[in-house]
């Protein structure tokens, strides 16, 4: 059992790494640069955030 | 303006800018302190009763309870004014200089990581001393860990941090149900504190051993300091960060006080002190398997916990060196759709791996702790300077820590004997170290500064500092 656990571990481990490089790619290829870097610090106190969470 | 970006991932971008989400109370403050440390009761703290003796894991858990409250107390005020990802580099950079802040940013980033690289080794190898089964090693156990997580991450703040709430909450639950499972308010039942720790043995190497066991003794409350890096992420940084912080602060001393009973009162010193599973172990020892199995999985979650917080807190001090362009402000950049520092945490991921792979633990812990008392030793200076500069009345705070100055001076105080302790057990590292971050401090005076925007990196509306 424990052996077998060990793989469905690696698997787990590959298959998230993948679908993070996955959309990393798709984000960094969607997106401008100037967008994904817009973020300033402090900026957050001024603005009103109207998200759905 | 609103200028929503429609795209095939769905999202939608509020404003020009792509920031991190507001959307966490106190109880995800104290998810992220509380849960990157209790680790430390179930391995870490008692390695102290090596270096001194089962007395001097406690004695170290008061004092160093002592420097953590003093560490709590200036963290929350500093912090409740200077709300920003980045916790302790923000504070830097707003109060000493940006020099200070890169350092500051490095120490959290090795402390955080060193940490969570410990954390996936103790929880592989946790499985497979459980296992027991020949040819089964703790790497796939490792990797799972630091890449389930990072993806956690990933995926956004506010889930990772209710995780982390509900696993940390169990962990905790767990020492509680072994502290009233053994009946503390008798002795000889099943606790035997009286012939276990005796005059003769309380004290093995004297006072010189509880100087020593200094080194670990941090680890009781190592990284309760990490509330901060959330304060761009709270929706209100004023209350929650100084209310999170000092909850946490309060469960961790409970905690570390009722390990020390149960550990000290069913294993002898010498034991204690070389176990890597204090905890796990006194659930074997109550002869209940109900217990044992409780205690197992609890190590196992204490150390998903903390390395979850780990990863959120590196990622966000790495990425604001990357917004101020101390670092390439590539780094910098928010998923637009999770609101996460993803290329940070990404970058960050594969370093966390080969750390896990490579090192053994006691390295691990060690440059953590180092990284940690660093910081805190920054902590003292910094907030004399805070309130030097910017005296109470000439800007609002959300909380103002009392007594000033004398935690400070409690705190600077505590990091040099830590120091000594360290350079006792580790000198070589502690003096390694110590160049490194020399090294690394010539390489941004004389090489990276001139990228920075120098304008750009204050961004508190505050009143110029007094004398200048």
């Amino acid at each position: 059992m424990w052996m077998g656990l060990s793989y469905v571990c690696w698997g787990i481990s590959a298959a998230l790494a993948a679908w993070m490089l996955y959309d990393w790619f798709k984000v960094d290829t969607t997106y401008s640069e100037a967008v994904l870097t817009s973020s300033r610090e402090g900026e957050l106190e001024a603005v009103s955030e109207k998200h759905r969470i | 303006m609103t200028a929503a970006v429609e795209t095939g991932l769905t999202t939608t971008i509020h404003g020009d800018r792509v920031s991190l989400l507001r959307v966490l109370g106190p109880a995800h403050v104290w998810a992220l302190g509380v849960g990157i440390v209790l680790v430390g009761e179930f391995t870490g703290w008692n390695f102290a009763a090596d270096k001194g003796g089962a007395l001097a894991a406690l004695i170290v858990c008061w004092i160093v309870g002592l420097l953590y409250t003093s560490v709590a107390m200036i963290d929350s005020e500093v912090t409740s004014t200077v709300a920003a990802a980045g916790g302790q580099y923000a504070q830097a950079k707003h109060i000493v200089g940006p020099l200070m802040a890169f350092n500051v940013a490095l120490f959290l980033v090795f402390a955080y990581t060193m940490l969570e690289v410990s954390d996936a080794i103790l929880l592989g190898d946790t499985i497979v001393a459980k296992a027991g089964v020949e040819g089964l090693t703790h790497n796939s156990f490792i990797a799972a860990t630091i890449v389930v997580l990072a993806w956690l991450n990933y995926r956004g703040v506010l889930m990772t941090l209710n995780v982390n709430f509900v696993i940390t909450a169990i962990a905790y639950v767990s020492i509680v149900i072994l502290f009233f499972s053994v009946s503390p308010w008798t002795q000889g039942a099943v606790l035997k504190l009286n012939e276990l720790v005796t005059p003769g043995n309380a004290l093995p190497y004297g006072w010189i051993g509880v100087i020593a066991a200094f080194q670990f003794g941090i680890w009781y409350y190592l990284g309760i300091e990490g509330t901060t890096q959330a304060a761009e992420e709270v929706r209100s940084p004023a209350r929650s960060l100084p209310y999170g912080t000092m909850a946490g602060m309060i469960t961790l001393l409970i905690a570390a006080a009722m390990t020390w009973y149960v550990c000290a009162s069913l294993m002898p010193w010498e034991y204690l002190g070389i176990t890597y599973y204090p905890l796990w172990d006194a659930g074997k020892l109550t002869g209940s398997p109900l217990l044992e199995n409780l205690l197992f999985i609890a190590t196992l979650l204490a150390a998903l916990a903390s390395a979850n917080g780990c990863i959120n807190d590196a990622a966000r001090a790495w990425f604001s060196l990357g917004r101020d362009r101390y670092l390439p402000s590539w780094f910098s950049a928010v998923h637009p759709k999770y609101r996460t520092p993803y290329r940070s945490i990404l970058f960050l991921l594969p370093i966390a791996l080969a750390f896990a792979f490579i090192a053994d633990l006691n390295q691990a812990i060690t440059f953590s702790i180092l990284s940690g008392v660093l910081q805190y030793t920054f902590m003292s200076i910094n907030i004399m300077m805070f309130r030097k500069k910017w005296p109470l009345g000439s800007i609002r705070r959300g909380y103002t820590h009392p007594f000033h100055p004398l935690p400070a001076i409690v705190l600077f105080c505590l990091c040099m004997v830590t120091f000594f302790a360290i350079f006792l057990g580790f000198g070589s590292q502690l003096i390694a170290m110590t160049v490194f971050y020399f090294l690394i401090s010539l390489w941004f005076h004389f090489y990276r500064y001139k990228f920075v925007r120098r304008g750009d990196q204050f961004s508190m509306p505050w009143p110029k500092p007094q004398g200048y």
